[in-house]
């Protein structure tokens, strides 16, 4: 979910399914220390079919930790984990996972990540530009009886979209069953495999882990059904653009507070009070600024008029004064105009304040506009 | 009609004192999905290798250079409402815009179709 140029000068490592994308048609790009596929048949037509159908997209790059406390012990793991973000762990029921961030003692967003509680362990899934940090930060923090693990011989897909669930169930009976951001295991074919019902598109669908070495073949069972066709890195950013889902390293950094970057939710009512966590004052603080209207700025989104999209780094204008700069942005397939993602003064932060993206010289009208710009489509239960 | 190719993987068209400007299939099917043409205006002086318009791609903005220096005479407005011409009709309807040949000096060093096909092969 994020690129990081320190790590593109090394040689990038190679994916577990690195012979299937090649073999498959995808232009491979160095991204976040590995090389991944960027598209196979082109970004719109790999969109629109996540959006209508089911995508499968490669996300190995991701880290994937578990944390336990001394003699099994997850409510001691969870009780730790928790002086280091501000979601409720020790609550979180077997099976049920959540979107959390590490934060600095300012604050600051270290990485964003979900947090699943297996019933045995808590699983965390980091972004692969941020995991060797993330680890490092972990093992710092966290006392040495709790015993950290980095499942580097996993695989991680994502299969997503309206039919993922019908797909995956006729291979793997019972998966249909599992509602949003909720998870357990499963046998397919004599290997156990980590199912979560979560992804980054906006779509329903499914996070499923497996051991590297069958990798390729759930990859060839899932791509066997013709309502699935293999998506890159290009669609899962403009889904997840869509989506208004913020991308590490581009709309999240450790500059920015999880006030300032409209994830309040990710804030657990009860831990704003109890506090007891790294960047609970600064956090605290900015919730008291949010309050008094005096938060210095927000991140939005922003609908564009025309075709011409506003990048990350295009400034942003209210006449003639600079009031932002645009975090991410691209052209929505879906609604067929340029979307964005900007951090604004607050007080310009209101749902359909007119502004300005500049672009070579040239002002682009934009709108405040709610996010996310396609409404989500999670399963929640029938 | 003669037609160039640059090493940045635009095309050329030369007759008499006008030339038409375009990029190649390769450049097209590299950039994958455009959504937006950027052209210079009509008037414009484009010189030789400096940016003379902006493709946007559903992932980034790659400039276009003019092969040669001229006066920009006329643009491709169907691009406007159908960028994804350059996509589907790269090297004929996907045109971007004409300019006046000055100096025809400036076309030796461009590749002809053979040379071309090889240098974007081996790309």
């Amino acid at each position: 979910m994020s690129d990081n140029n320190a790590i593109e000068d090394q040689r990038p490592e190679l994916l577990p399914l690195d012979a299937w994308h090649r073999a498959k048609g995808a232009r491979m790009v160095p991204f976040a220390g590995y090389e991944m596929p960027i598209q196979y048949d082109g970004i719109v037509a790999e969109h629109d079919w996540t959006r209508e159908s089911a995508s499968l997209f490669d996300v190995s790059h991701m880290g994937q930790l578990s944390l336990i406390g001394p003699d099994g012990d997850l409510e001691r793991a969870a009780r730790e984990l928790e002086k280091l973000l501000p979601g409720a762990v020790t609550s979180l029921t077997p099976g049920r996972m959540r979107y959390s961030l590490l934060l600095t003692e300012a604050g600051g967003v270290i990485d964003d990540l979900m947090i699943t509680n297996t019933g045995a362990q808590l699983t965390l899934v980091v972004n692969g530009a941020c995991k060797w940090d993330d680890i490092a930060h972990l093992r710092e923090h966290l006392p040495d009886e709790i015993t950290l693990t980095h499942y580097d011989d996993s695989a991680l897909l994502a299969l997503q979209g309206p039919k993922a669930a019908e797909v995956l169930d006729a291979l793997v009976p019972g998966v249909a069953a599992l509602t949003f951001m909720s998870a357990a295991a499963f046998d397919w074919e004599g290997t156990s495999m980590w199912v979560s019902r979560a992804g980054y598109t906006g779509e329903d669908g499914f996070e499923i882990s497996i051991h590297r070495s069958r990798v390729e073949e759930l990859a060839e069972a899932l791509t066997a059904d013709d309502r699935v066709r293999p998506a890159g890195l290009g669609a899962r950013d403009s889904l997840r653009l869509e989506a208004g889902l913020p991308l590490y390293g581009h709309d999240l950094d450790q500059d920015i507070d999880p006030v300032t970057a409209d994830l309040v939710f990710a804030l657990s009512k009860k831990r704003r009070e109890t506090g007891g966590y790294l960047g609970h004052s600064a956090i605290t603080a900015r919730l008291a600024d949010a309050g008094a209207n005096t938060l210095a700025q927000r991140r939005v989104g922003l609908l564009l008029d025309g075709r011409m999209p506003a990048r990350e780094g295009a400034e942003v204008f209210a006449g003639d004064r600079k009031v932002g700069r645009v975090s991410s942005g691209g052209f929505s397939p879906t609604l067929g105009r340029p979307i964005a993602m900007a951090y604004v003064e607050a007080a310009r932060a209101t749902e359909g304040t007119a502004l300005e993206c500049e672009v070579r010289g040239r002002r682009l009208p934009a709108t405040v506009s709610a996010m996310p710009f396609v409404p989500h489509r999670y399963f929640r239960g029938s | 009609m003669p037609r160039y190719f640059t090493e940045e993987h635009e095309w050329i068209d030369v007759e008499g004192d006008s030339a038409t400007v375009g990029i190649t299939d390769y450049a097209q099917e590299q950039l994958g999905d455009i959504v937006f043409v950027e052209l210079p205006q009509v008037g414009v002086e484009v010189v030789k290798g400096k940016d003379a318009a902006v493709v946007e791609s559903v992932k980034a903005a790659s400039d276009v250079y003019a092969p040669i220096s001229g006066e920009v005479t006329e643009i491709n407005g169907a691009l406007e409402d159908d960028p994804a011409l350059v996509n589907s009709s790269p090297e004929d309807e996907g045109w971007f815009f004409r300019l006046t040949v000055g100096d025809k000096s400036e076309l030796e060093g461009l590749m002809d179709a053979a040379a071309y096909k090889a240098f974007a092969e081996s790309a």
